[in-house]
């Protein structure tokens, strides 16, 4: 199959690429650039485990073909923290057992840190309603909610201690 | 005073028992750094994919793969008989039965694996898959037990003429076996004799484990060296290491199994699929590493299912409510192959705790296995071995039983829980309850939810309903569950023939920090995090200090695996009972270093102290130090344990489930309003995993009751192959919990912990269910099966005459 040469901007760093026009993103992000954290669950765009940022906005990776992302800023769960700078998310994920498998997790948190930027005081209906697009087989969720309301309070007080 | 403080803070610096230790596993798993086998990428690596069966019954005529060959990339297409040499083309199930790799001449449910396609990459294997041309010729569909059972179909032309079983002997054609337990002649006796009697049949549907990673393996054969490694998603990477060496002849020294880190079992990872034979063989003949990965599909429609047990139910009592005999006979659908995972001498698993917490005296089973053109299984789906049937069938029989008497069902629990002064207490079905104290949890529950109000404001609802005022019920669920977990005693639990003890190794460094190795295996349970707490509170060193490996049968010590809740239970006590190895060792240690008799000596938290003389003591760094670099008369250098644990018997987690539920007439919509779950599993490692665990098995147990399930057409087509179909619930209308606990020991562990991950899955199901049955109880209604979707909610609804 003829290629297409595609330009991705992954977590900051620029990629080109030649990708078979069919080619998923998630396949490209896991087995070309091997960012290993978004997760295959389902293919069919049901379980969010494959959740990355494309352009200011959560997609499913596994159903967005890599030439449709051709120059598109990405970031996956590599991308938003660190190991010595963790995001505030990370650590919340920790702190109140948002997660047990971890399979689910970093498209969760990259779903939540994009939540967390279209609405930066949700309440707890809107996480629950926020996150709908990501399954999680462990937690049940109590805890992945209180993770991600705990963020979003510490977040905001960073935010205006700053101010 | 000050001693106690400073005593309190060694001992909090430890982060042993009781300790909320927040997760080591957290840190890699929230940076996207977890290692799961889809991440495994080597080089030259080949990918598997099946080509699967359309039709759940039919002779497979021809297959012709020429197409398939002829595709650049195409490197092997594998059929039943490019496996048949190797005498690979069935393989054992953990049930004693047999089941095809390859379609063998035919395939008996739809999915079935016909031919293996190997190829440069997964999306030319994809393509390849399409290429493969089958010609099939169907047969006859069975997807009835009862009517498999009348039925001249056979469906298993390998073992027709077959009269015995792995189990015993075999009554039809399409039978597999026959199991019974207790007293038939007593029970039948009792339950004539008796002032009222219920009866009722209680389905408990088929699911699936549906965890979020699907099933997968790398199998890579080093032909230099003559050595087999295997990655997979494998709940007991020994069992697997065992099971391939009988299979292909390697010596098992010469296999390496990993199980790497697991995006969640629930069940569904302990058995062996042909995916992983499949990949094993295409990398022996090839020599290079080869990746199958299943999709969602293939893990909804083809790999272990679970329940599907048709169980018939009476039950006998006095008029007053006291419970004088139990009968189950269960119809049990196990698919086309007996790919149950159950220990060998149990064909239904603990399924003989159908009694359940009730001092029944009394009681008989009888369990008989059917085939039928569906996916084989019977796998414990979050769940001790059938002990999640065995909860929903009695604690609906309770509800059942209740209305009969026109009792409530809480007060008939209450007079016929098994006494706190009872225990150890022998059930009519042969097991020897631990320990237990059911009437002190269910107060506490009631109490929690205030249930007399709650009785009160659904009386009244029932008014207002009646009156006009309002659309919605309101329904009560209650379940007090007993679990049986921790298999087992290995006099009589294997699993093909390998006891099911469990193993801990510790090495102790000579800086006071240490490793040790289980032969168990995490899959979001918290391992890493909470053995090492045991450990803590055992020898005295932080858990911080100690790392935890698992899954690697090269380096850790051999045992069965994680399901079951048999963790805590054995491998918890293995760990236990080696720490207590190394401090025995610590204070002879001690000892020679402060010039004492080994008697002389106590054990303080985290230290050897002189008796009577606080102020002489040896910390087990200290000792641990000496014990690498000092020489010690009488005693070898270093500091290392092993630990091969037989449990001396199984342990009795409990708990009292309540949900509150509103229930739309109309509309078939539920809502939970309050879910209150109280468990005792003994001894409390770690509160917040424990939380953790509780909140994602009633999550589990959510979806069952009210959705969740693997359904057929007459056609034998499976229904609900996608998540579309298949039930996951999301944030959205998963409830949030309240937990609470009781804390009773077990009296013959080390530690006194019990193992908690299924109790939530073993007592939410029939919570949520009887909260539905409970809503309609004032209307008439005794049972509806599961699941209780917004559809069939409905039609109670409808069937009892509730719609305008
Ligand atoms: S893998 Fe993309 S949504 Fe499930
Ligand atoms: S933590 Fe396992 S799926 Fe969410």
């Amino acid at each position: 199959m003829a290629k297409k040469l595609v330009t991705l901007t992954v977590n900051g760093e620029t990629h080109e690429l030649a990708v078979e026009p069919r080619e998923l993103l998630i396949y490209v992000l896991r087995e070309k650039l091997r960012l290993t954290g978004p997760h295959v669950g389902c293919e069919t765009s049901h379980c969010g485990a494959c959740t990355v940022d494309l352009n200011g906005k959560s997609v499913k990776s596994c159903t967005v073909l890599a030439a449709q992302a051709d120059g598109a800023e990405i970031t996956t769960i590599e991308g938003i923290g660190k190991p010595d700078a963790l995001h505030v998310l990370q650590e919340m994920f920790r702190e109140h057992h948002g997660l047990q498998c971890g399979f689910c997790t970093p498209g969760m948190i990259t779903r939540a840190y994009r939540l967390l930027q279209e609405n930066p005081t949700p309440t707890e209906e809107e996480v629950r309603f926020g996150i709908s697009g990501n399954l999680c087989r462990c937690t049940g969720y109590q805890n992945i909610v209180k993770s991600i309301l705990a963020a979003a309070e510490q977040m905001n007080a960073m935010k205006e201690a700053a101010e | 005073m000050k001693d106690l403080d400073e005593r309190e803070e060694r001992r909090s610096a430890l982060k042993g028992l009781g300790c909320s230790r927040k997760r080591v596993e957290d840190v890699r798993f929230t940076q996207g750094k977890g290692h799961y086998v889809d991440d495994i990428s080597m080089p030259g690596m080949l990918h598997g994919d099946f080509v699967r069966s359309p039709y759940a019954h039919a002779r497979v005529v021809s297959i012709d793969a020429s197409k398939a060959l002829a595709l650049p990339g195409v490197v092997a297409v594998l059929t039943a008989k490019d496996l048949e040499p190797l005498s690979l083309h069935w393989m054992p199930t953990l049930a004693g039965d047999k089941q095809m790799v390859l379609a063998d001449g035919k395939v008996l449910f739809q999915g079935q694996e016909v031919a293996f396609v190997v190829a440069k990459d997964r999306y030319i294997a994809a393509d390849a898959v399409e290429l493969v041309e089958v010609e099939y010729e169907e047969l006859p569909v069975l997807v009835d037990p009862f009517e498999a059972l009348q039925s001249d179909v056979v469906l298993r032309e390998d073992i027709k003429d077959a009269k015995e079983g792995a189990h015993g002997p075999r009554k039809h054609h399409n039978h597999i076996f026959t199991w019974e337990e207790g007293n038939a002649e007593a029970t039948e006796q009792a339950i004539g004799a008796a002032e009222v009697v219920a009866e009722e049949m209680i389905y408990y549907h088929r699911t699936h484990p549906c965890p979020l990673e699907p099933c997968g393996t790398v199998a890579s054969m080093d032909k230099v060296n003559g050595k087999l490694t295997i990655w997979g998603t494998f709940q007991a990477p020994h069992v697997v290491r065992t099971v391939a060496s009988l299979l292909s002849g390697i010596e098992e020294h010469n296999i390496r199994v990993v199980s790497p880190d697991i995006g969640g079992g629930f069940g569904n990872k302990v058995g062996v699929y042909p995916g992983y034979v499949c990949a094993i063989v295409a990398s022996i003949v090839t020599g290079v590493p080869v990746k199958w990965i299943e999709d969602r599909m293939e893990n909804l429609m083809a790999t272990a299912f679970a329940r599907d047990y048709w169980m018939k139910g009476r039950i006998a009592a006095t008029k007053e409510g006291k419970i004088t005999a139990l009968d189950v006979h269960v119809t049990a659908d196990h698919g086309a192959f007996d790919a149950c995972a159950d220990p060998t001498k149990f064909p239904a698993g603990f399924f003989h705790i159908v009694t359940g917490s009730y001092d029944i005296p009394v009681a008989h089973v009888a369990v008989d296995g059917v085939y039928t053109n569906k996916a084989p299984g019977g796998v414990a789906y979050r769940c001790s071995f059938r002990v999640t049937e065995a909860a929903y069938c009695i604690e609906r029989m309770i509800e059942v039983l209740a209305i009969e008497l026109g009792m409530d069902a809480a007060e008939l629990r209450r007079i016929n829980f098994i006494k706190k002064e009872q225990f150890p207490y022998q059930s009519a079905l042969g097991w020897e309850y631990d320990s237990g104290d059911y009437h002190t949890a269910w107060d506490k529950a009631l109490k929690a939810v205030d249930y007399e109000g709650l009785r009160k404001e659904q009386a009244e609802r029932v008014e207002a309903f009646k009156r006009g005022e309002t659309r919605k019920l309101l329904g009560i669920g209650l379940t007090h569950f007993t679990e049986i977990v921790g298999a087992g005693p290995v006099k009589n639990c294997d699993i093909l023939g390998m006891g099911m003890f469990d193993s801990c190794e510790i090495r102790i460094h000579p800086t006071g920090s240490a490793i040790a190795r289980l032969g168990t295996i995490s899959q979001g349970q918290g391992h890493a995090t909470t053995f090492a707490q045991i450990l803590a509170s055992e020898i005295g060193l932080s858990a911080d200090s100690i790392t935890i490996e698992e899954g690697d049968t090269d380096t850790a010590p051999y045992g069965l695996g994680t399901y079951g809740s048999r963790s805590t239970p054995v491998a918890g006590a293995a760990t236990a009972m080696a720490g207590r190895k190394i401090r025995a060792k610590a204070q002879m240690i001690a000892a020679y270093l402060l010039e004492v008799h080994d008697d002389d000596l106590e054990w303080d938290v985290d230290r050897f102290v002189v008796k009577g003389a606080p102020e002489r003591f040896k910390t087990m760094k200290d000792i641990a130090y000496a014990a690498y670099n000092q020489a010690i008369p009488g005693l070898e250098p270093g500091l290392e344990a092993v630990s091969y644990y037989d449990p001396p018997n199984m342990t009795y987690p409990f708990g009292a489930y309540i949900c509150v539920m509103e229930v739309d007439v109309d509309t078939g919509e539920w809502e939970v309003r309050q879910f209150y779950a109280l468990d005792d599993c003994g001894t409390r490692i770690n509160p917040m995993v424990i939380e953790g665990q509780v909140h994602g098995g009633v999550t589990e147990a959510l979806a069952i009751a009210m959705g969740q399930e693997i359904a057929y057409d007459e056609m034998g087509n499976c229904k609900t192959g996608t998540l579309m179909d298949f039930y996951l619930p999301t944030a959205w209308e998963t409830p949030n919990y309240t937990t609470d606990f009781t804390e009773t020991p077990s009296p013959h562990h080390p530690i006194g912990a019990k193992g908690v991950g299924e109790s939530p899955n073993v007592g939410g199901v029939p919570a949520f269910s009887n909260a539905v049955h409970d809503a309609f109880r004032a209307f008439g209604l005794r049972q509806s099966h599961m699941p209780h979707d917004h559809w069939r909610i409905w039609k109670i609804a409808q069937s009892l005459g509730l719609h305008q």
